[in-house]
This record gives C-alpha cells, structure tokens and sequence, in this order.
C-alpha cells in the first residue's frame, strides 16, 4: 500500500517547480502570492488526495485557478495610473535573462503562456494540460507551440543556448 | 548560479508565510522540528495538544514522519511553532538545570496498558529507578512485565516521559530506543547530577 507522505516532502519535491510554474505564468511579483495560495489550498485538501494521485499535476491544476484568483483580483483592483512607479523586487535580483524571459513570456496571451508553464516548466504531458485548460490534447499542443515560435522570433537571445525541441 | 540563490531564498520565506497561514487557518496539525543534544539530533513533534513525538536519530527521523502522517495527519510541516517550549526544557535538562518536564503532551500514538505505564513513569523521579517488575505492579498489572518493556519500548516520548528510568531487577540498564549506550549515559548523568 503506498502511504501519503508528510505534507513538508510534498513542499521540498515540488515546491520549486511551483514557484517557476507560477513566475511563467503571471510574472515575478505575483507568482509569490499564487504559490502561497497553492500549497495553503494543496495543505487543506491533501488528506482527501487519494495515494495515487500524480502530485505534481494536481499542484499544477491548483496553480493554475489560484493565478486566475490572483489576476482578477489584480484586475478588480487596478487603479490607472499616469505612471507605474517603480517597485521593489520581491525576488531578489535576477540574472539578466530571466527578466528577459519573464518579458518575453509575460506578453504571450493567456493560453500560450499557461500551456507553455505547465508542458515546458512543470513538464506534465499534454493531455494533463489539456485538462487543466479544459480544451483538446491537440489545442494545447498548438498553444505552446505557437507561444514558443513568437518568443524565438521576438525574443532570440533567450532561445541562443536553450534546447531545440 | 544567482538564480538558484535566489529562489532557494524565495522558498525559504514562503515556507514561512505558509507555516503561518496554516496556523492561522488551523491546518497544521502537527509540526516538527530538531534540535542537537548531547545524545544526538532529536526530532520534536507536536500537535495542536501537545508534544506528540520525541525521536532519537537511530530511530530514522524521516520514517518516524512517516508514521506519524499515516497515524495522526498527513498535514505535516517542518515549524519551529509549539516547540520552543519543549527544545527549551529540553536544553535545560541536558545543562542539569531541569529534573522534570512541564509540558502539555499529546498520548495519541499510545494505548492501553502502553499508555497506563507511560502515565506512571513521571513518577520516577530524576535520578532514580524502578525495576521493569516495580513498573508493572505501579501499572496495575504486576504480572505484565514483558508488557512494560514493550511499553517502554514504543514510548512515542522518550526523554520527556523517562522510560530510561526503568531498568532490569538486576540492576541491569536494558534496552533503550536511544540505545543501550544513550540510557548508559542518561542514567549516569542523573545520578552524577543527584550527588553533586
């Protein structure tokens, strides 16, 4: 019989990749918000999970509402502005690259950019993200194919020591 | 390389944000945490109760995590809250500024007649010992020596709950789940300390 493992195993082993999950989708500033969301909503409904669960995709399914919590109540709260301020880092300072490719992958629509998260940085298997995202194996497919294609044509220098898959 | 740094930072302060937003929405219901000793690395463990474990490293930390997220919850994070007051006493035992431990503690991973002979044990006090026999006849039972072993054995509480206070008629230390030599070296200290 496989036994549920204390919850801090499930934070060390996917915690990371959560955060990275969160980051592609929404960005650095709120990705901390939507992970915190994420494993408070993961740490209530653990006891439930059956033990074969697959850890990593039902943290990502949580993710994924969590980060459209948190971009509605952005949205519900944003107040224009003439000029956006200047805002302190909440992670650090991060190499060079990443901010390019947080820009990059920030600008890609909704869709793109989640099916690219949870394929390319969660690396679950497109038909897991076709659940997630509630459309066909095939549509996910195609939304991080053509979310990939405009990041190598807008963003080349991101891709200059990436992989070709 | 700075990345890595980074994100390793980012997960260390949002652990903590999530140990208090667990606190404060009552979903931690049991937290740990080690401490060095003289003895060795303790784990502590605690539930919304009290303290609910006390292990020794020998006894593998990570498998008696394991065990208490099969027998109490799987709702289980590494938190240094409700434990300071028992990695205090405990400190304090191990300086020989402390002979007993007032802390509230959780029996919940000990039952019967298990649990009748932990309930006698703080009555042995520090420095002293009762033989398996004496336990067994304070435990209501007095033919059930073999079962104040066991007892002692499985203590969820070692240290606290002083098992190590109990020792074969002969005179004799016995087993310990720290170790024959850790009980050695407990017994000692206690007695060193009651003659000083």
């Amino acid at each position: 019989m496989e036994m549920k493992k204390p919850f801090e195993r499930i934070v060390a082993d996917h915690g990371a990749t959560v955060l990275r999950v969160c980051r592609a989708v929404l960005g650095p500033h709120d990705a901390d918000d939507a992970w915190s969301e994420t494993f408070l909503a993961a740490l209530k409904a653990y006891p439930a999970l059956p033990d074969d669960a697959n850890v990593e995709a039902w943290l990502v399914t949580i993710a994924h509402r969590k980060a459209i919590d948190v971009t509605r109540a952005r949205s519900r709260h944003a107040i224009p502005v003439a000029e956006v301020p200047d805002r302190a880092s909440t992670i650090g300072v991060p190499g060079e690259g990443d901010t390019e490719l947080w820009d990059a992958v920030k600008n890609l629509p909704a869709k793109q950019r989640q099916a690219i998260a949870y394929h390319y940085v969660a690396g679950l298997p497109y038909a897991d993200v076709a659940a997630i995202l509630n459309g066909s194996t095939d549509a996910a497919r195609r939304a991080a194919a053509d979310g990939i294609k405009t990041l190598r044509a807008t963003y080349p220098d991101v891709f200059q020591t990436g992989e070709t898959r | 390389m700075n990345a890595i740094q980074t994100d390793a930072e980012t997960l260390t302060r949002l652990h903590a944000r999530l140990e208090s937003d667990a606190a404060r929405d009552s979903l931690l219901d049991v937290t740990y945490r080690t401490i060095d000793t003289p003895l060795g690395t303790l784990l502590l463990a605690s539930t919304e109760r009290g303290l609910v474990r006390v292990a020794y490293a020998i006894e593998n930390h990570d498998r008696v995590l394991d065990t208490l997220a099969t027998k109490v919850s799987p709702r289980i994070l590494r938190s240094p809250r409700r434990l300071d007051d028992t990695a205090r006493e405990l400190d304090e035992y191990f300086a020989g500024a402390r002979t007993s431990f007032d802390l509230p503690l959780d029996f919940t991973l000990s039952h019967g007649f298990r649990r009748s002979v932990l309930d006698h044990l703080p009555q042995i006090e520090f420095g002293h010992t009762e033989s398996y026999a004496q336990v067994a006849q304070a435990a209501g039972s007095p033919r059930a020596v073999r079962a104040v072993g066991t007892a002692c054995a499985t203590n969820p509480l070692p240290l606290v709950v002083p098992c190590h206070r109990v020792v074969r008629s002969d005179g004799s230390y016995g087993q310990y789940a720290g170790g024959a030599e850790a009980k050695r070296m407990l017994l000692q200290m206690e007695a060193s300390r009651l003659a000083a």
